[in-house]
């Protein structure tokens, strides 16, 4: 019930965006970057809604939600793992990195754990080469990062 | 904030300016490099110690501010001291718990001692204002970076900035600025190097009563930063060189397409168009002219493909970002059919400078075909990552070694890769070849937006090949075959080989698929992307070789083709034992320890853990 009540709020706070890219050609990515900061991820209810919002054939709009790796159709963990998979962070062994947390959580890039709670993404070059290996974890950043302080991190966010 | 609506106003409002900070000629400015990069390192945190010091000690005439990044991501965070009358010193490593040193030399109002050596002072704060990596660099681009405050306009103005805009719009005509682009030889730094003066005269071309120009900011090359610290650090310098590029070819409308992983250099983009539209600087009538130029800025959504210009303009337009094919190129059909320029960040970050200046001076710098300098993220296996500024034409062996400081723990260097997923990875005979666009493109690499990253003896080529076509293959959008299909079978041969199926005519089939996928994709990201395996396979061939035809990876890389072994070295200490995620160490303590091959995860864990060399990899 309460989630119910939250959810139209945040269609509402969505509709309310909508409203300010009238008039504005090619508004859709916009709007879906504005959808999936309110809900977290994009699902079925939620393209379609912007689909009828926008006027746009709901195929289109999954077609751009599919095709952008940025929008997701599945919800993330409660934390989420990023690991930096471009070449400086890759040559500095960030492969290692993301199999040791793979083989820690037991899930694999792009998956998130049974309980919920950890989300592990591979992600492209963060731009912050010079402190390679990168983790990011809820959008902090952890340099250099070496096989061995992998379960520290992980605990402080339990 | 006041408008300015004139060229004449504004230079007095630089006048102004200049004279205020004459005025306060006797404080100390401490500016501290606050990039994402340096906010990683820590920068925010050493922003806050030195406020508070200064408050709590009382020190007086301090003027702290905040900049872009100043290029040495290698000793993040960086703090710029100046005393009165004096040369600027740079703090490197200036973490808060290190950044006493700095409160010091202010109590004494100067710096100690000698700067000294990085190598040897790689803990600490360190002084790093002779090192040959700051002294090797000719700046333009980034000019300003990590020396004004982004997020105030002031700044800007005060180091001529809006001025080329001025002058163009009071006393140049459209033709005059391109005139003065084509004779500057400027080529477009986002990969494609097409000359920005014969881009913008084809735009310009075109009847049309609306024209766009769009500056792609979709920096999606794994290990190129520069767009960002560009847009982070000096911002108005793009604006300035998007409404100068309106002016040239007629348009009133840009657009800035840019990442959404980059939410910093967004917030001063904005910050920046808010301040220079309520300057009079964008807008309608530009300081007093004609000239109206309106900046917006559209999301990218994580699309690698969007930096290709046709699916960038698709992808602004709300849909997939899906490439099409040229002709009609954008500058006769763009964005919503319209003519529309499209502009890399870096190539805009020169042109203030080149219309102030004239196309002669830009012209001198550099090689007979690449004019001018080029940034690069110089990264990977080098000691000194940063980022780089030097002339067309410097050796790829200064940039790697006199700047880069040489290769990282006294490894050997095997191989440097320009250009990211599209360009290729150049051996140690070609170290000498002098950069510019076309020498290359002569060696199988190519420019590319800059990204450059140095591989050492522990790296295998196969292994990296396999990355680079796993991106591609990740990140193609599947509109034509060769691309979609032929990247998934470059990289389904290339795991073959990494997990030592291969056979030699896999060897050959890659070589002949790659060059059929460059002949007939559709769009950039296909035509380039088997250049990273076509180029390891021209100079690293004994490595295919030593993966096919022996079954080892030379660098000890590839987990399928190595197996770890214990030697006699051991004591028995039991601590590789404890740390085997699948317990497949047996052995007593004190006595020697024997892996269990069959149930071995190849993790390396042991490896890494043992303390008497005694886990060897084979």
């Amino acid at each position: 019930m309460c989630k119910n009540k939250l959810s139209d709020q945040k269609f509402m706070e969505l509709d309310d965006f909508i409203k300010t890219q009238e008039g504005i050609n090619g508004s859709l990515i916009s709007v879906l970057h504005k959808a999936q900061e309110l809900f977290g991820y994009l699902p079925k209810e939620v393209q379609l809604h912007v689909s009828r919002k926008l006027k746009i054939p709901a195929a289109k709009v999954n077609g751009v939600v599919t095709f952008y790796s940025y929008f997701t159709e599945k919800p993330k963990g409660e934390h989420v793992i990023n690991v930096c998979m471009g070449t400086a962070c890759f040559v500095r062994g960030a492969e290692e990195l993301l199999k040791t947390i793979e083989r820690k959580l037991n899930i694999t890039a792009g998956q998130t754990t049974p309980d919920g709670k950890y989300s592990i993404d591979a992600l492209r070059c963060v731009g912050a080469c010079g402190l390679a290996p990168v983790v990011i974890v809820d959008g902090k950043v952890f340099g250099r990062v070496k096989k061995t302080e992998i379960n520290k991190i992980l605990e402080s966010y339990k | 904030m006041l408008k300015i609506n004139s060229l004449e106003e504004l230079l007095k409002r630089k006048d102004q300016i200049q004279n205020e900070s004459l005025s306060t000629s006797n404080t100390i400015k401490i500016n501290i490099g606050m990039a994402t990069c340096g906010i990683a390192a820590g920068a925010k945190d050493t922003y806050d110690f030195l406020a508070e010091e200064i408050k709590r000690r009382g020190i007086q005439n301090v003027n702290l501010t905040k900049s872009g990044c100043m290029g040495s991501c290698f000793v993040e965070p960086t703090v710029e001291v100046t005393f009165p009358n004096q040369d600027p010193i740079i703090y490197g490593n200036a973490t808060s718990d290190s950044a006493n040193e700095i409160i010091e030399a202010l109590l004494k109002n100067k710096a100690e001692g000698d700067p000294s050596n990085l190598k040897t002072k790689s803990h600490g704060v360190c002084r790093c204002e002779s090192m040959p990596f700051l002294k090797k660099q000719t700046k333009i681009a980034l000019k300003n970076c990590g020396v004004i405050d982004p997020e105030n306009i002031d700044e800007y103005i005060a180091v001529n900035g809006y001025q080329a805009l001025g002058l163009a719009v009071s006393n140049m005509t459209p033709k005059d600025v391109i005139d003065t682009m084509k004779k500057s030889g400027l080529r477009g730094r986002g990969g494609g190097g097409f000359p920005t003066g014969l881009k913008w005269e084809f735009a310009s071309r075109s009847v049309s009563d609306t024209k766009y120009i769009i500056c792609n900011a979709d920096e999606g090359d794994p290990g190129a930063f520069m767009d960002r610290s560009i847009l982070e650090g000096d911002p108005h310098s793009v604006l300035e060189a998007m409404a100068l590029a309106g002016f040239a070819i007629g348009a009133n409308y840009g657009y800035i397409y840019i990442r959404a992983e980059y939410p910093l250099a967004v917030e001063r983009l904005q910050i920046a168009i808010q301040q220079a539209t309520d300057s009079g600087l964008l807008g309608d009538h530009i300081l007093g002219s004609d000239f109206h130029f309106h900046i917006d800025i559209r999301y990218g959504a994580g699309a690698f493909v969007c930096g290709e210009e046709t699916a960038l303009i698709n992808s602004i337009e709300g849909n997939r970002g899906e490439p099409y094919n040229k002709p009609p190129f954008p500058a006769e059909k763009g964005l919503w059919e319209k003519p529309t320029s499209v502009n890399n960040v870096e190539t805009l970050a020169n042109i203030p400078q080149i219309v102030l200046k004239g196309g002669e001076w830009f012209s001198q710098t550099g090689t007979e075909k690449s004019k001018g300098t080029k940034v690069f993220a110089l990264a990977g296996k080098v000691e000194n990552v940063g980022l780089v500024e030097v002339p067309m034409g410097t050796s790829l062996r200064e940039i790697i070694y006199d700047i880069g400081g040489g290769i990282k723990d006294g490894k050997q260097f095997k191989a440097v890769q320009t250009g990211g997923p599209s360009g290729g990875c150049i051996p140690v005979k070609n170290l000498d070849t002098p950069i510019d666009y076309d020498s290359l493109s002569s060696i199988g690499s190519m420019m590319g937006s800059g990204g450059m990253i140095v591989m050492d003896e522990d790296d295998c080529m196969v292994n990296v090949a396999k990355f680079y076509l796993e991106f591609s293959m990740d990140e193609s959008c599947g509109k034509c075959t060769s691309c979609r299909v032929g990247n998934k079978r470059l990289y389904e041969t290339l795991n073959k080989i990494v997990s030592g199926r291969g056979t030699m005519e896999d060897v050959q089939k890659l070589k002949d698929l790659g060059s059929i996928i460059k002949d007939t994709a559709l769009c950039g990201l296909g035509q380039t992307s088997p250049n990273p395996v076509l180029s390891t396979i021209n100079h690293f061939y004994d490595e295919y070789v030593a993966h096919v035809v022996d079954k080892k990876c030379p660098a000890g890389v590839c987990t399928s083709l190595i197996r770890y072994e214990i030697n006699d070295k051991c004591v028995g200490c039991t601590a590789c034992s404890r740390v085997c995620p699948v317990n497949c160490i047996e052995g007593s303590v004190k006595a020697m320890h024997n892996i269990i091959e069959e149930q071995c995860i190849k993790c390396g864990a042991c490896y890494s853990t043992c303390k008497f060399s005694a886990i060897e990899k084979i």
